[in-house]
């Protein structure tokens, strides 16, 4: 990266394995499964009724009653992550100027629960009926702009909705803006709280989901030749971004560092990838190229992995493109066990490479049991590895054919 | 059945998320109740819902206080 180093000195998280980072990654090593049926609505008349819910979250244990009812899930879910990982940081507005603290935290879907409930009481009951709280409960910005209000941090403020490369390209984006200085300390990362009827629905029209409904912990099966589709999951995950000498002088704790960064477009179709790949190959190149290193000084790659047919195969070709045909490189996708959270799903996995980094550890990808024609690289099946990991890559893919791809490292 | 002013009083406790004592006759939504002005929105929309009557949005800005918010309710019910 050109300009001012970006280092990671606050981490938190919510997903379908745990509420927290230590309790998410233990499970994530573990190779835990969060997929189970759906009880939050009878999910009977659906074509899936299961998915990767966040589990034992009460929302009474972050806010008062008053501000929860007004704030979707999905804007609960980013708010208490940012909070983890502010407090993780040790960063507030004693000792930085507000002004200089900014917020980056996109959502793919935003407040779909909200938006159904007011839809159907708007043909219900009518227009009268509709809440003066639908929409700022449900808008792709609110938690952005709830967190910047709860911590008075007054920086750049922003939330990008790139579907399922929203959390790669928030914490992509800021750290750019930390580079070119418009900020020293950015929270960035993604939300999402898409698992209702209407959602569910929406992606099993499509067939994009895996339709096993009797085994949920065996239908997440990344490069699996019996793959079927994603699980859809909920979760946040956010990352406080600091130039490096800020971070250094107030004695920060410094996991480490955001080495490179690549974006592009398959300019294809809106959900089908690219065949061999080429857009996301191209982000993966661009990443390389601004962190100013060569494909072999990557040691482990978290992939998007969804466990679709088409996609799986296409991440596969582009490895290879940018790695060698021939590369050994540990690649494996941790949506095996959390599922496909959407717009947080890159942050959630900016997060876990981190960890990987930090403790040289390579995440499974469980339910790989035979894999499929093509899909030969080394997908770190069943079990984490432990071996020696520096620098990692991880990839983002989204619909609309919108690709990003961050490089973390030591610093 | 529970009287009018305490039905309007437990709305308002569960509404604006305020103790029950603090919901005095001439306490003040906006004032004393911490409502913001989407919350005092969503108040008249819940008494329109308890009470099941309609309340227009010029009579809904002159609903400022307790006692406004049950004298407006016993006034519709008695027309």
């Amino acid at each position: 990266m050109q300009g001012r180093r970006v280092v990671i000195t606050g981490l938190g998280l919510l997903c379908p394995v745990g509420n927290t980072i230590g309790e998410g990654w233990a499970a994530i090593v573990a190779g835990k499964s969060g997929a189970a049926p759906i009880t939050a609505f009878d999910a009977s008349a659906h074509r899936v009724n299961f998915a990767a819910m966040v589990k034992g979250f009460d929302v009474a244990e972050h806010m008062d009653a008053k501000e929860a009812r007004r704030l979707d899930s999905f804007v609960q879910y980013g708010c208490v992550a940012a909070d983890q990982a502010i407090s993780d940081a040790g960063i507030s507005t004693d000792g930085i100027d507000p002004a200089r603290i900014g917020v980056a935290l996109g959502s793919g879907i935003g407040g779909i629960g909200t938006i159904t409930q007011n839809a159907i009481l708007l043909g219900e009951k009518g227009p009268r009926r509709v809440s003066p709280f639908f929409v700022p409960s449900s808008i792709i910005n609110m938690v952005s702009g709830n967190v910047s209000i709860s911590h008075g941090f007054a920086g750049p403020n922003i939330a990008l909705a790139t579907a399922c490369t929203t959390g790669a390209h928030s914490i992509g984006l800021a750290a750019r803006m930390v580079q070119y200085g418009e900020a020293d300390v950015m929270v960035a990362g993604g939300s999402e709280a898409s698992i209702s009827e209407l959602t569910l629905a929406g992606f099993a029209s499509m067939k994009a989901l895996s339709m096993r409904n009797d085994d949920p912990e065996g239908a997440s099966r990344p490069w699996d030749v019996d793959r079927d589709g994603f699980v859809l999951g909920d979760g946040a995950g956010v990352m406080v971004l600091e130039e490096l000498e800020h971070a250094k002088a107030r004695n920060a704790h410094i996991y480490g560092e955001i080495k490179g960064f690549g974006m592009s477009a398959d300019a294809f179709h809106v959900t089908q990838p690219q065949e061999g790949g080429k857009g996301a190959a191209a982000a993966m190149k661009n990443a390389l190229d601004d962190a100013g290193i060569a494909p072999d000084e990557i040691q482990y790659i978290n992939a998007h992995g969804t466990s679709t047919p088409l996609g799986d195969v296409a991440e596969t070709d582009a490895i290879k493109a940018v790695f060698g045909e021939g590369t050994r490189i540990p690649v494996s996708s941790t949506k095996s066990m959390i599922g496909h959270l959407l717009g947080a799903s890159g942050a959630v996995e900016a997060i876990i490479t981190l960890l990987a980094i930090r403790d040289h550890v390579a995440p499974p990808t469980i339910n790989l049991h035979q894999p499929d024609d093509g899909c030969d690289l080394d997908y770190v099946p069943h079990e984490s590895r432990q071996m020696r990991i520096d620098c990692a890559l991880t990839n983002s893919f989204g619909f609309g054919g919108t690709n990003g791809t961050l490089i973390l490292g030591r610093v | 059945m529970s009287s009018v002013e305490e039905r309007v009083k437990k709305l308002i406790v569960e509404q604006l998320g305020v103790n029950e004592s603090e919901v005095t006759p001439e306490a003040s939504f906006v004032d004393d109740l911490g409502a913001d002005s989407l919350d005092t929105v969503e108040l008249v929309m819940a008494l329109e819902e308890e009470f099941e009557t309609e309340i227009p949005d010029e009579d809904a800005e002159n609903i400022t206080t307790v006692q406004e918010a049950i004298d407006y309710v016993l006034k519709s019910v008695d027309d």
